[in-house]
């Protein structure tokens, strides 16, 4: 990857011109919106509302099955960066249907969705099922394959050691934590799912921490993830351990997509002034005395 | 921000299948520009903005039955004013409506009035019944109207209506309507596209330019926050026309 900030799943990956709009602004990598089996059209509106430091959001995996995703995953590539191929499934059977029915440059397994019944994080927050579905789909596909984490858990470096063992390539942390806005009017939840996963600045701590915890236990690589607005953001979580950064809910803001440039910019620039390399900075917190 | 509850004031029946709510907010929009309403335990839905407090609806789906039956003193949640409206150009402009895409251009037109701008108006719709806001367009400057039925005006598309206007004495042609009629407008202006400004449709969740529902190709343009209106030249070879996306991303094809 020519840089280590990539675009988050979730965020402006349904087509592959937006896909690639955002490698060509500057994204390592792209990742794309999850894809399961079925056509899905996600759960009812409001699916996004801003809150205090962040957005909370209830999509519900909206999606036009990996069969007719092919062609944006093709169109994406012309961007120059790897497509990742963000994937969900209900058991390790679906999901190694949707990976092999894909030809991506690599993977990630939603295993972390906080808001969609019998996906994501209702599967990914047991470890038994992230080494199972792990090794599933890595004994099935030559590309790397990494783990989306939920922090929804008592302990996320049980599920990245699980990810690890099932022979993951690298664990993405972290996805949303699972939040709720109230209409104060009505006393209705805002989200038309209810229930939904907090995005943005506020969980950027949160975020900080576990990959701190899992780069600390884990010898494969933490991607690090949530709240990832400016290169400040970025230097912190890769002291913290991270290898590389996903962007998402600040592309909805300031810049939009110059958000790629602007990070990569300020990282290289502090990395200049500091006299570092980029493997340097990698875990610098665990290392300081 | 978190949707703002507005109260309706006002019900205005305006067609069989159109009606305007007034809001006990001033929403201060754009012309153009769009809410996102949220109709509680239904949807959330964009609509365009067709006076400084109201908005102007068509009965279309689920979560318009349900405005429909809404009544005065009930609320609805509101997001926005959100998107690029309209930018006003020029000393003589054209706006170009279709059904109830005339909503946010009787908005333009009286701001255009008030500014001294000479507005003309080419309407079409389906049959007499279903002509929205005539009054509204006939205060401010000539009307032109047309129908598919020939009940009123014109017979035909609203593009019927193009030789009854010089559309090069217009600095600025501003349109909104059913996506084959703008397209067909803009296919029938070679050499004016970049004084045609158009507000599209496209199937929105965020409506905060993060989702990605509303990408157009092959730019991957966000219509939610970078329109929902562009220079026709911002048009032309895109998808536009041709398909858009439904809620899953899936195409579909415009027959």
């Amino acid at each position: 990857m020519e840089s280590p900030v990539m675009l988050a799943a979730g965020i402006l990956g349904t087509t592959g011109a937006s896909l690639r709009r955002a490698a060509r602004a500057g994204a390592g990598a792209v990742v794309t919106k999850s894809l399961g089996v079925e056509v899905r059209e996600g759960h009812r509106g409001p699916t996004v509302v801003q809150v205090e430091g962040g957005l909370l959001n209830a999509m519900g995996l909206p999606n036009p099955s990996y069969r007719n995703f092919q062609e944006e995953i093709d169109i994406g590539r012309g961007g120059g960066s790897p497509v990742v191929a963000s994937i969900f499934g209900a058991d390790a059977e679906e999901f190694v249907e949707v990976a092999t029915g894909l030809d991506a440059d690599g993977f990630e397994l939603n295993l972390s969705c906080p808001h969609a019944e019998r996906f994501g994080a209702e599967i990914g927050c047991e470890a038994c099922n992230v080494e199972a579905i792990t090794r599933a789909v890595k004994r099935r596909v030559d590309v790397p394959v990494w783990v989306k984490l939920t922090p929804n858990v008592a302990d996320v470096v049980a599920l990245g050691l699980a990810a690890q063992r099932g022979g993951a390539d690298g664990v993405v942390a972290i996805n949303t934590l699972k939040a709720m806005a109230i209409d104060v009017e009505s006393g209705r939840p805002i989200l038309g799912n209810r229930f939904g996963g907090l995005s943005g600045p506020a969980i950027k701590p949160v975020a900080v921490r576990c990959v701190y915890d899992l780069a600390s236990a884990l010898d494969i690589p933490v991607i690090g993830v949530g709240g990832i607005a400016t290169w400040q953001d970025a230097v912190e979580i890769m002291m913290a351990g991270a290898r590389g950064v996903q962007v998402g809910t600040a592309l909805g803001s300031g810049d939009g997509y110059g958000i790629f440039r602007s990070i990569a910019e300020g990282l290289s620039g502090y990395l200049e002034r500091k006299g570092m390399a980029l493997e340097e900075l990698v875990g610098l917190a665990r290392r300081v005395p | 921000m978190r949707p703002i509850s507005a109260r309706i004031l006002e019900i205005v029946p305006e067609t069989p299948t159109v009606r305007t709510l007034r809001f006990d907010h001033s929403l201060d929009p754009v012309p153009g520009q769009y809410l996102m309403v949220w109709v509680r335990g239904v949807d959330e839905v964009p609509m365009s903005i067709s006076y400084r407090d109201g908005i102007t609806v068509q009965l279309v789906g689920e979560a318009t039955r349900e405005i429909f039956d809404l009544e005065v003193g009930e609320s609805l949640g509101l997001r926005g004013p959100l998107g690029n409206g309209f930018t006003l150009s020029g000393e003589k402009i054209l706006l170009i409506g279709g059904g109830v895409g005339a909503a946010p251009l009787a908005l333009l037109g009286e701001a255009a009035a008030e500014e001294g701008v000479e507005v003309s108006t080419l309407l079409g719709s389906r049959c007499c019944d279903e002509i929205l806001f005539r009054e509204r367009f006939e205060r401010i400057g000539e009307l032109v109207m047309t129908t598919d039925d020939g009940s009123q005006g014109i017979c035909g598309r609203a593009s019927a209506g193009l030789p009854a206007l010089h559309l090069q004495e217009f600095d600025q042609i501003y349109l909104c309507g059913p996506e084959p009629m703008m397209a067909d407008i803009i296919g029938r202006c070679p050499g004016m596209e970049t004084k045609i400004q158009a507000s599209i449709d496209r199937y929105f969740k965020c409506g905060m330019g993060i989702c990605g529902s509303c990408c157009l190709d092959p730019s991957g343009i966000r219509v939610c926050i970078e329109g929902p209106v562009f220079r026709a030249d911002q048009l032309v070879g895109t998808e536009f026309g041709r398909y858009k996306r439904g809620a899953s991303g899936l195409k579909i094809e415009r027959r």
